[in-house]
Formats: C-alpha cells, sequence, structure tokens
C-alpha cells in the first residue's frame, strides 16, 4: 500500500480510473456493487483491477454485505451502486449501517452534472436524501477532486465515531481526464478532529468513582467492538472484577459464559441483566448511546452515578445526563484505565449477581419442553456447538431476541442490525463476514419473513463459492409483530400471517444448496452436527418453531 | 430559553442545507437563521436563534460541532451580544395614518425608503425587540409585505 501511494501516475487518467486506483491504495480487495449507466465507468476501471467485485442480487445487500465485511475485518467496506433506483435501494443498508455506526465508503453513480436537477433519467438526490444517515456526503463535480474526497472519504468514515460516507460521482466526472494520478498521503480538514485521549481529570474522577462504588456496573456498547477495545477492556474487567451487562450491540465484548458478563438490558434484556441495573449504584455506559431498547427511563439511571463514555460528545447528555462525562476512543481509555492500580473488592455484589444469573439458568433447564423446537434451547445448542471464534450473525424479528437471550459466545463475534433492526440484514452480512474471514465459521438466523426479503442473496453465495449456513427460523409468522399483535391488539393478526411461502427445501436446491428440516426437539443435536459438519458446503436448515411461541 | 448561535461553516454548495436539515431531523427550533460571508471567502457565518430547554440547547451545540462542514460553534445570550436585525416593510397608507406612520419611523429610527400614492416600504434596522415594538405600533395599518433578515449577533468587544 505504501509504494502503491508513492506510485505517480505517468500519464492522463480518467475520473474512474482515479477512483479504483484510490480504492487501491486505500488496500481494499472486494467490493460489493451493482452497475448501472451511470457507474459504468468505475465498474469498467474495475475490470482491469485486482479488487474482486461481488456483484450482489439487490443494492440494499451491497451495503449489508460491505457491513459484515467491515465488521469482520476491521476495515471499512466499499459499496457501489448506480444513480435513482440503484441509490435509494442502497439507502436502507446505509441506514442500517449509521445506526450501528458502521464505517464503510458508499458510491453512487449520478446523471451528468449538467443534467442535474432537470429529473433526468434515473436521477435522484441521493446526497440530500441520505443527510441525516451519513456521516458525512459528497457530490463530486472535478474528477481532479476524486483522490482527496476518496482520501477523506475513508479517514472520516473510520475515525472518531465511525460511519458511512457517501459519494455521489457524476458519470461525466467519472469520464474526465484529470491528468496524472497522486494520492494525498494526509487528509487536511481543519473542521475534523476526533478526540482520542479521554481527559485526565475526567478519568481520574472515574477511577475515584470506581473507588467509591459498592456496586458498580458497565454496561458495554458496541463502542467497544467499533474502537478495538475489547481485549483491553477485557483486562480492565477481570483486572478490577466489574460486572458488565451488555446491550445488543455490545453481545461478545465478554464471553457469554464469562463470570463477569451478566446478559443483555434493556426492554428485551435478561431479567438478571436488568435487575442489576437497577440495583447498581455506579454505571458505566462504555460506547453505548443511552438508546431507547436499552434504557426504558433514562431519568432512573440519572439517579444513579452515570459515567458515560463515548468518543462522539453529542452522544453523552443526549438522553441522560452523566454526573461524569468522558470523550475520547475507548480503547484508548481503557488501556489508561488499566494503567491505574488495581482493586478488587466488589465480591458481594458479583456474588448477588451471580445468584440471580443461576436461578435464571436454573429456571431455563426446567421450563417444559414442546415437542416441537423451543427456539431459545435450539440457538444455545447450535452456538455451543459452533467453533470457538465463530461469527453468529442474527436477523431481526423474534429470532433476534431469541438469539441474544440464548446464544453463547466464546472467542467468536455476534452481528446483528441492532439500530435499525433492518429485516433481511443476516444472509447478506454473512456473506461479507465470511468473504473477509474465510476460515472462520459464519452462521446466519433468520426468520422465514426476513429470509424473504434478501433471500436473493443465496445466488451472490453461489457465484462467488462463499459457503453459507443459514438458518431459517419457520414459524410462517412475522413472529414479533404477530407476538405485538397478541399482546396490544387482543390476537387480531392483520397482515402478520405468510401463508404462500415458498418450499424451502426446493428453493435450497434451486441455488445448490444442502437442504435440512429441523422439527423434533430429539433431533437437535444431530441435525445441528450435519448443518455444521462441512465448512465448505453451504446449507439451508429450515428450523420449525410454534408460531405462538413467544420471545 | 433563548440562544444565540454563531456558526462558521465552509463555504461551500449544500452546506446551508445540510445544517437546516439537522434542525429539521432532530425537532430544533429555528427562531431566525441568517448567512453570509467572512472576512474569509471560503468561509460563512450562520447566527441562529434557537429555544429550547438545557438539553436541547446543548445538544444543538453539539450537534452543530458534529457537522463536518462545522469549523466552529460560538454560542451567547441576547445579553451578551449585539444584535441587529432589518426588516422592510411596505404599508397602504391614506391620508389619515400618513402622519403617523412617519412619526411612528421618527420616533424608532426607521426610515421610508421608498415611496407611492398608496404605499410607502419602511426599513427599520434595530435590535430584535426594537424591531418588534415597531411592528406593534404599527398594528392599525395595513402591512402589504414584510421582509426580514433574522438576527445577526456578535458577542461585545469586552476588553
Amino acid at each position: 500500500m505504501q509504494q502503491c501511494c508513492r506510485m505517480k501516475g505517468v500519464r492522463a487518467v480518467t475520473g474512474a480510473e482515479a477512483l479504483v486506483r484510490c480504492l487501491e491504495c486505500e488496500g481494499v480487495e472486494y467490493i460489493f456493487g451493482y452497475p448501472g449507466a451511470v457507474i459504468c465507468p468505475v465498474f469498467d476501471a474495475l475490470y482491469d483491477s485486482e479488487i474482486r467485485v461481488v456483484l450482489v442480487r439487490q443494492e440494499q445487500n451491497a451495503a449489508h454485505e460491505a457491513s459484515g465485511y467491515t465488521r469482520i475485518s476491521g476495515k471499512p467496506a466499499v459499496a457501489i451502486a448506480t444513480s435513482g433506483p440503484g441509490a435509494t435501494n442502497l439507502m436502507t443498508g446505509i441506514a442500517t449501517a449509521y445506526a450501528d455506526s458502521i464505517p464503510m465508503v458508499c458510491i453512487t453513480g449520478q446523471v451528468e452534472w449538467k443534467l442535474m436537477g432537470t429529473d433526468g433519467f434515473q436521477e435522484t438526490d441521493v446526497s440530500g436524501a441520505v443527510e441525516s444517515f451519513v456521516k458525512y456526503s459528497y457530490i463530486v463535480d472535478r474528477a481532479e477532486d476524486i483522490p482527496r474526497v476518496m482520501k477523506e472519504a475513508f479517514f472520516i468514515a473510520s475515525t472518531g465515531r465511525p460511519g458511512p460516507v457517501l459519494i455521489d460521482l457524476p458519470v461525466d466526472v467519472q469520464e474526465a481526464e484529470m491528468g496524472e494520478f497522486h494520492y494525498p498521503q494526509k487528509v487536511q480538514l481543519r473542521t475534523y478532529k476526533p478526540t482520542v485521549e479521554g481527559h485526565p481529570l475526567q478519568i481520574e474522577r472515574v477511577l475515584k468513582a470506581l473507588r467509591e462504588a459498592k456496586k458498580p456496573l458497565i454496561v458495554a456498547g458496541g463502542g467497544l467492538h467499533l474502537s478495538g477495545a475489547v481485549p483491553v477492556f477485557r483486562e480492565f474487567v477481570r483486572t478490577y472484577q466489574i460486572p458488565v451487562v451488555s446491550t445488543m450491540m455490545g453481545l461478545s465484548v465478554l464471553p457469554t459464559e464469562d463470570p463477569l458478563n451478566f446478559g443483555m438490558v434493556g426492554n428485551n434484556g435478561h431479567s438478571f441483566g436488568n435487575a442489576a441495573v437497577r440495583e447498581a449504584d455506579l454505571v458505566i455506559m462504555a460506547g453505548a448511546r443511552v438508546a431507547d431498547r436499552t434504557i426504558r427511563d433514562p431519568a432512573l439511571i440519572e439517579k444513579k452515578l452515570l459515567v458515560h463514555i463515548d468518543v462522539d460528545p453529542a452522544e453523552i447528555g443526549k438522553n441522560a445526563g452523566p454526573a461524569i462525562p468522558l470523550v475520547g476512543d475507548l480503547a484508548h481509555i481503557f488501556t489508561t484505565f488499566c494503567k491505574q492500580e488495581s482493586r478488587t473488592s466488589y465480591q458481594e455484589w458479583a456474588d448477588y449477581l451471580m445468584k440471580a444469573r443461576a436461578a435464571w439458568m436454573q429456571e431455563f433447564k426446567e421450563r417444559d419442553l414442546p415437542s416441537g423446537i423451543d427456539p431459545g434451547r435450539f440457538m444455545r445448542a447450535l452456538s455451543q456447538a459452533m467453533e470457538e471464534d465463530a461469527v453468529y450473525v442474527a436477523d431481526v424479528g423474534q429470532n433476534q431476541l431469541w438469539s441474544c437471550a440464548n446464544v453463547v459466545i466464546r472467542q467468536g463475534r455476534f452481528l446483528t442490525s441492532g439500530g435499525m433492526g433492518t429485516m433481511g440484514y443476516a444472509l447478506p452480512a454473512a456473506i461479507g463476514a465470511k468473504i473477509a474471514g474465510p476460515s472462520r465459521q459464519v452462521v446466519a438466523v433468520c426468520g422465514d419473513g426476513a429470509f424473504q426479503m434478501t433471500m436473493m442473496e443465496l445466488a451472490t453465495a453461489r457465484q462467488y463459492q462463499v459457503p453459507v449456513k443459514l438458518v431459517v427460523i419457520r414459524n410462517r409468522t412475522l413472529g414479533l409483530v404477530h407476538q405485538y399483535q397478541h399482546y396490544h391488539y387482543k390476537d387480531r393478526y392483520s397482515a402478520t400471517l405468510l401463508d404462500g411461502d415458498p418450499d424451502l427445501g426446493y428453493l435450497a436446491k434451486a441455488y445448490g444448496m444442502d437442504y435440512l428440516h429441523l422439527s423434533m426437539g430429539k433431533d437437535t443435536d444431530a441435525v445441528i452436527d450435519a448443518f455444521l459438519k462441512d465448512p465448505d458446503s453451504s446449507v439451508l436448515l429450515e428450523c420449525d418453531v410454534d408460531p405462538d411461541a413467544l420471545a | 430559553m433563548k440562544r444565540i448561535y454563531s456558526v462558521l461553516v465552509e463555504n461551500r454548495a449544500g452546506v446551508l442545507s445540510k445544517v437546516s436539515g439537522l434542525f429539521w431531523r432532530r425537532c430544533f427550533n429555528i427562531d431566525s437563521l441568517a448567512v453570509g460571508e467572512t472576512e474569509d471567502p471560503r468561509v460563512s457565518n450562520m447566527i441562529i436563534v434557537s429555544s429550547g430547554d438545557g438539553r436541547v440547547l446543548e445538544q444543538i451545540e453539539k450537534q452543530l460541532n458534529k457537522k463536518i462542514d462545522v469549523i466552529k460553534v460560538k454560542t451567547f445570550d441576547e445579553n451578551e451580544s449585539v444584535s441587529r436585525e432589518l426588516m422592510l416593510l411596505k404599508v397602504r397608507y391614506s391620508r389619515e395614518n400618513r402622519k403617523d406612520i412617519i412619526e411612528n419611523c421618527e420616533l424608532m429610527d426607521a426610515k421610508v425608503i421608498d415611496v407611492s400614492g398608496t404605499m410607502m416600504t419602511i426599513q427599520i434596522c434595530d435590535t430584535p425587540e426594537r424591531v418588534r415594538s415597531f411592528l406593534k405600533m404599527l398594528q392599525g395599518v395595513r402591512i402589504v409585505e414584510i421582509t426580514r433578515t433574522g438576527t445577526l449577533a456578535m458577542t461585545k468587544c469586552g476588553d
């Protein structure tokens, strides 16, 4: 990459060629995309590049695949689409990435510069449309600006609080010649300087609060994954012996069965995790926004000593005013914390929490077994049978809540669409994750509703020989809304029954996948074993679940 | 609570829409917004007057700072600043009220800058409060058209 950046072009290049050279300089190995007339110059330039193009089957999935790729590789991935419908299809994926602060660079073709604003064929104002859910957006009107814009885009997407950046490129700018190519070594952005180091005084205040607390609790959020803080975070909580709960995005920051892990919080969280938040005297939110699904009543945690650590100052005090705000990069801050003298005397508090957790486990074990499949038990068994560092990608809906509550993660990752709750995320994200980590086991679990939103990506997986392990939880309803209608609309199941669903066995066959069907609890272990056995085969596992099962 | 935000931004296409879009999307009020180039042509200054409770006013500042095109945000109360608003108003006058109107203009340091047989255009440039008072004084007069700049403000010199 270094060498590439030093290499100056010897001939004039077009905007599209420059763009591809920028991608190469950034070390991009894959792009996820879907072509169209006004992005053709870029795809043409990609034809001569070492960068591999993954042709998705619908643009939204380009962003989801990029998201899965980013989250496993740690590098911002790239999604490319054409103007108009291509760009608007991409938008749901961009919003999904934004809500979970996933860094990515999205490039859209645009009609010719001189046609912009005339409602030309396939023209949409995509940069205007995405403005409230991108970290930044560009419309590039001169080919010469492409190297600077690309350098800035990757920098902005991946630093500070990460997020998607959109670059809208008119087709004539892609075609225009721009002289010698030179990729800038540095970005020059006078207005963008994210805080990295935490303020020493605030750090001291947090440590003092910890020394004085009797019942401290850390709420671990997705920010810990994003900043690469997980190893140092684990070191810190284990040295200090501080109990941890996590948000949905923070799952897998600590292994599920770590003694200090007290589950997930929020309205879909574990009872013992929520009890821990209620009873703690010091709550440290680390890389977690005080989101409505995590903390239903911010006023309650404001009554405790609240510490909020985040790289985004605007997140602190947005929903709850902390007593001690601490702005900075989490990896940096927890490294600083680790350098402090350790102190461990929260044993009584930890013992108390452990009892609550053990009681829940006991209840789980003693729960009456249905003759069919108990989804929670199935997911627990599946995750336990998975490899140590496997990636579990949960979709959205009831299946997501069952996954969150029951999956056992050791050194692996748990991926899901947390903030946006985008149905259909799991399959494309799993494909992206598998491309980023081909040696890692990746399993996607989705419901039969979500499956039909993105099942076309099975073709993408087949085309690029990405082995897919996909579980479709089948209850022939849109389960979470169905459940909501049960509780809040007197069982009036308006538009939540999936009559007319396809036969998944035939579908698997159509996409060249193996097919397994699980309908009896007693077969669980054997079917999971067959499902995971061959790392190179794509398998669709249909798992029947009672439509009235509640999450 | 009212608060004035003096926001230095990159003078580029689309920035005004990005900043005003932020107010809309986060349900912040805009009481007024005025934009103009600064001494550096690459930089514009936006003066935004907003209102809300303490948390909202703090969020406005933080969210503005988060915008990548925003160079600097200064925020202050009305009493910490000097502020002016320019208003032009076109009124229909009659023989009976013509004198009254002109008298009111003199009282408030407003000027008649255009006139015809039935209408006149008045200019007032004063503190937002005095501009409001002037409007009140003209209550009985038939106003045809109003245009105002919104508040422009700067912190006081203070040595």
